[in-house]
């Protein structure tokens, strides 16, 4: 039986769930002695009232919409992919390396290169703890935390000691040649006359982001493939029943979502950096965990949530900037949004089924 | 390798050993109860930030008043001055914030059935952030407490004929300068393996603990409170973080500092699967994660003649070593059967 509607299902019970989350955030910006409502303007005023503001907030976007389908993907098959931080330094990686190494001739060929070598090296980094957790049972969360802590052990052998320049100290690469740099939205939109999104790293990427909500979208709803996932999600007994193998969806999903993380790293490292540093990734391996919980795993709701968590993030950079309320103020809401959206969702969930019985029996 | 330089390793093993093993020890308790926790790091994180907060504030106040938030109603607490050094409250403060966290856990896993993976993993990002808001809004140094001095740290023990002995060759130098001269909270973290061996397997609450974690609807017909014994080892898993917690605040380091746990509540759930949810075992694994850590320290990178270790590899070793274990390549390591699972009670 239906306890609630569909709509309440999708919309009301993530909005109360939000508005928990950041009812308890204005207390914690109050008890550090801030007044809420004059940071929440900051947030705003700094975030989308101006196309720098909406530029920087749209680069964060980009960067979650991709770790968010990540993870929402592992999730449609019941695997929680936490490892996505791991993905997406490796997807740096593959970047970097198709960047430095290959002569290209323009950007749009560098694009798909680069895209295609941070989906192979975020996907190969998601594939030993899919075939452990097929194979072997391994639980997969243990496996994907292991592994962001090798892949960060990794990169820094690799920055240090290979992709290094001679001489430098910092462990970064060198800078990529002139014809990978991605064009930005300052050079897209910007007319002779105005200048948009003065300085903001928002660039091209963030319309392959769009691009692969939809992408996600049709495979997920309207493939094959896609429907074999959501039943071994559903029930790994009946899909077993059906002939669906176990061990093809857990690796093929697992592939997708680090597929789908490492190519964050197009954004960060080919489109803002220009080069590959220590932490590319900037925690959006983890913030994409929140974005595709509040998005229910649907990628709308997770552009949607990102575009929520790209002004959080933009907004918490100013504020810091502003007001010295440090930006681990946005690490606070994210743990906050996880937490009533993911773990405490029955708490929100069993009183208003029982208000909407309440209603029904009321009606009849 | 001589004497000399291997007993500052060794030294160093069992300090840094001692953080790895009681949280370890706590994530024992939570997950032989069917509670997996993730969310070990964010304990030991938020209880090393209050440890060292309340150590450094209760040396530096000479009268101690508590301002209740929002109002301007306030309770002096100065009395209470005299009754623990202040380490002792930074302890005490160390171990409640951790039971804080314990408790949103307990309420999301057990109250209310939610995913206990994402209730870790929400907990952790919840003390990352908060210790460094609340750092800077007391102490405004970025997300640090001032260096602790005198009685906010923890004393060291010295073991009896300590000084006398160390002359004796081999044994003195083991016994003086290896075993002797930790704080506190080292030799009852290494006392607490046998006491938690014990509990667990030799008394009433030990196995109605462990039956809870593999087959919860037996408990539960036998009469007792899943419940219950869920929300205790969830307790006893936040005390053992938040110990934890302050030894690394006020023992292995005198401050608390921005993500200071760095990663080791992780390696004590690797160090948990590795001994496979065994006290002894967890014991040996601790030892030999801590180990791996003081090397990377002492060392760097390792030269063996032939080729060179880098330090990523020894910073990468326990991980590494945990997926091995976890492919079930050195024997397997099978999770408590209930782990995981919220328990519905049958109607």
């Amino acid at each position: 039986m239906d306890k609630m509607p569909g709509w309440a299902d999708a919309v009301l019970v993530p909005l109360i769930s939000i508005l928990l989350a950041s009812l308890i955030s204005a207390l914690v910006i109050l008890a550090i002695g801030h007044n809420p409502v004059e940071a929440f303007s900051i947030m705003v005023k700094e975030s989308l009232t101006s196309s720098r503001g909406i530029g920087n907030t749209l680069y964060y976007t980009t960067n979650f919409i991709f770790t968010g389908l990540a993870v929402a993907v592992a999730f449609h098959a019941r695997m929680f992919n936490i490892g996505g931080e791991g993905q997406v330094l490796l997807g740096g990686l593959g970047v970097a390396l198709v960047c430095l190494y290959v002569p290209w001739p323009h950007w749009t060929l560098a694009l798909v290169g680069a895209t295609v070598a941070a989906g192979v090296f975020g996907a190969a980094w998601a594939l030993i703890p899919a075939y452990l957790q097929a194979k072997r049972g391994s639980h997969i969360v243990i496996t994907t935390i292991m592994f962001n802590f090798i892949a960060a052990a990794v990169l820094n052998y690799v920055l240090v000691n290979m992709l290094r320049p001679r001489g430098a100290m910092e462990p970064a690469s060198g800078p990529f040649p002139e014809p990978t740099h991605l064009p930005t939205f300052q050079e897209m939109f910007s007319t002779a006359d105005t200048v948009l999104f003065r300085s903001a790293p928002v660039n091209v990427s963030f319309f392959l982001a769009v691009l692969a909500c939809f992408a996600v979208w049709l495979l997920i709803w309207r493939t094959r493939l896609g429907y074999q996932i959501r039943a071994f999600g559903h029930s790994e007994s009946a899909a077993r029943y059906a002939g669906i193998s176990p061990v093809r969806i857990t690796v093929i999903a697992m592939l997708i979502s680090g597929g789908l993380a490492g190519m964050m790293a197009l954004n960060a490292t080919m489109g803002e950096a220009e080069r590959l540093v220590l932490n590319a990734s900037e925690g959006a391996g983890f913030i994409g965990i929140a974005v595709a919980l509040m998005g229910r795993s649907h990628p709308f709701g997770i552009f949607m949530a990102a575009l929520l968590f790209g002004f959080l993030y933009q907004g918490g950079l100013e504020l810091a900037f502003w007001t010295g309320i440090p930006q681990q103020l946005i690490t606070v809401i994210q743990a906050l949004v996880i937490l009533f959206t993911g773990a405490l969702d029955n708490m929100v969930r069993m009183p208003l089924e029982k208000l909407f019985l309440a209603l029904r029996k009321g009606k009849a | 390798m001589d004497l000399a330089t291997l007993i500052p390793v060794l030294e160093s093993t069992i300090r840094l050993s001692t953080p790895l093993l009681l949280a370890c020890l706590a994530g024992l308790f939570s997950e032989r109860a069917g509670i997996f926790d993730i969310g070990l790091e964010g304990k030991m994180l938020i209880a090393a930030f209050f440890s060292a907060a309340v150590a450094y504030l209760a040396v530096t106040n000479e009268t101690w008043t508590l301002h209740l938030p929002l109002t301007d109603a306030s309770i002096g607490l100065t009395w209470l001055r005299s009754l623990l050094p202040p380490v002792g409250w930074g302890l005490l403060a160390g171990i409640a914030a951790s039971m804080a966290l314990s408790a949103i856990h307990g309420l999301a896993s057990i109250t209310f059935r939610g995913n206990q993976l994402i209730s870790g993993v929400a907990l952790n990002f919840l003390a990352s952030g908060l210790t460094v808001l609340i750092a800077q809004s007391w102490f405004r140094q970025g997300g640090k407490t001032p260096t602790l001095t005198g009685d906010a740290r923890l004393s060291e023990w010295h073991l009896p004929f300590a000084d006398s002995l160390r002359d004796v060759p081999v044994l003195g130098p083991i016994y003086s300068d290896l075993l002797s001269g930790h704080a506190p909270l080292v030799y009852l973290a290494f006392a607490l393996v046998p006491a938690t061996w014990w509990v667990l397997f030799r008394t009433r609450f030990g196995l109605r603990l462990r039956a809870v974690g593999e087959a919860p609807e037996a408990v539960d017909t036998a009469g007792v409170s899943v419940v219950g014994l869920r929300f205790a080892a969830v307790a006893i898993c936040g005390v053992l973080c938040g110990i934890a917690g302050a030894y690394m605040a006020t023992g292995l380091q005198p401050f608390f500092g921005k993500e200071m746990t760095a990663g080791r509540g992780y390696i004590a759930l690797a160090a948990l699967i590795f001994s496979k949810w065994r006290p002894w075992y967890a014991l040996g694994a601790c030892l030999l994660f801590g180990f791996l850590q003081a090397v990377a320290l002492r060392f760097q990178n390792i030269d063996l003649g032939a080729f060179t270790v880098p330090v990523q590899v020894m910073d990468a070793l326990p991980y590494i070593l945990t997926v091995v274990i976890l492919a079930g390549f050195v024997g397997k390591a099978i999770p408590p059967r209930a782990g995981g699972e919220p328990y519905v009670k049958e109607r």
